[in-house]
């Protein structure tokens, strides 16, 4: 039980923000947005696997 | 033998004019016929952007459950408690995949302008539970009995104030954030996902553009057309690699 009021009572680090001028993000934000774009462009790009005709060995 | 229907197994009188047979007609309408779970697609949901959508279903599906079962512990229990702290792990980390999908979701209805063909109530309902989630997951951050919930309900409590709605609800009353959170806006968001998955399955997933959606051939159970495949989709040729061929044959499972 201390340790979970200890938890709680320890307020968690802000963490490492990156600014560009008046933009101000976190640089797990701006990673996770990264991460998003780029799954974007893979699902735009990488061609989706072909289905197998019926009575076909997958 | 005669097999005339007896008193107890004729019909009654009432048919189509009964408010039942009437529901359900309206409700058989709604969908056409064999949409509501098809079996087929269109050949050119076989991408990758078309995944999006169910996925972040998918993910609403186990946010919904395992919220479920942090009402079961309540907060001591998912501060204190090893499972406890599991399933809070699995809800929060469930949103964040819920949210991550659903904007990469919009992001590729946005530039297939998803709205064409009598699917503008679609693209406004899934705006609505866009914003209607943003509004249940904030309610969540207030609930967290923390100091990050405090920070967050006390800066989010002068902005709204500023807006000129604080006077509507109180950020910083848990109580009403805990009702909030776990009762009305989910059934909030779960209605307008219920309608616009009703719209999605009405009016066909949108085709990208220059493409057009086929005549509702994707039957269930209907046989694999066997000619060539639509006029809009181009014809594989011999100068077309597999991956080409792969996008443009006449249908697949979905």
């Amino acid at each position: 039980m201390s340790n979970t009021l200890a938890a709680a009572t320890q307020p968690t680090p802000a963490g490492a923000v990156v600014q560009w001028g008046f933009l101000t993000i976190t640089v797990a934000n701006l990673v996770t947005i990264l991460a998003m774009l780029l799954v974007f462009v893979l699902a735009v790009l990488l061609p989706f696997p072909a289905p197998h005709e019926e009575g076909e060995e997958p | 033998m005669s097999t005339r229907p007896t008193e107890s197994t004729r019909p009654v009188a009432g048919g189509s004019g009964t408010w039942t047979a009437k529901l359900t007609a309206w409700v058989e309408g709604l969908v056409p016929k064999g949409q509501w779970l098809p079996d087929r697609q269109p050949a050119y949901v076989a991408s990758w952007v078309y995944v999006f959508g169910v996925a972040c279903l998918a993910s609403l599906v186990v946010v919904i459950v395992s919220g479920l079962v942090l009402t079961l512990g309540g907060v001591m229990w998912w501060h204190s408690s090893s499972v406890g702290h599991f399933v809070n792990s699995v809800h929060l980390w469930s949103v964040e995949l819920f949210f991550a999908t659903m904007v990469i979701h919009l992001w590729g209805k946005f530039f297939m302008a998803a709205w064409r063909g009598h699917r503008g109530l679609t693209w406004a309902t899934g705006a609505l539970a866009f914003f209607g989630s943003l509004g249940t997951a904030f309610t969540g951050y207030l609930i967290q009995t923390n100091f990050d919930s405090q920070w967050i309900s006390t800066q989010a409590k002068d902005g709204l104030n500023a807006a000129g709605i604080g006077a509507f609800f109180n950020v910083m009353n848990v109580g009403q954030m805990v009702l909030w959170h776990v009762s009305l806006l989910p059934l909030v968001v779960g209605a307008i996902v219920g309608l616009h998955l009703l719209l999605v399955r009405r009016r066909g997933v949108v085709p990208p553009i220059g493409a057009e959606a086929p005549d509702r051939m994707m039957q269930p159970g209907s046989p694999r057309p066997a000619g060539p495949p639509e006029p809009s989709a181009p014809r594989p040729g011999p100068d077309m690699s597999s991956d080409e061929r792969a996008r443009t044959s006449s249908g697949t499972r979905s």
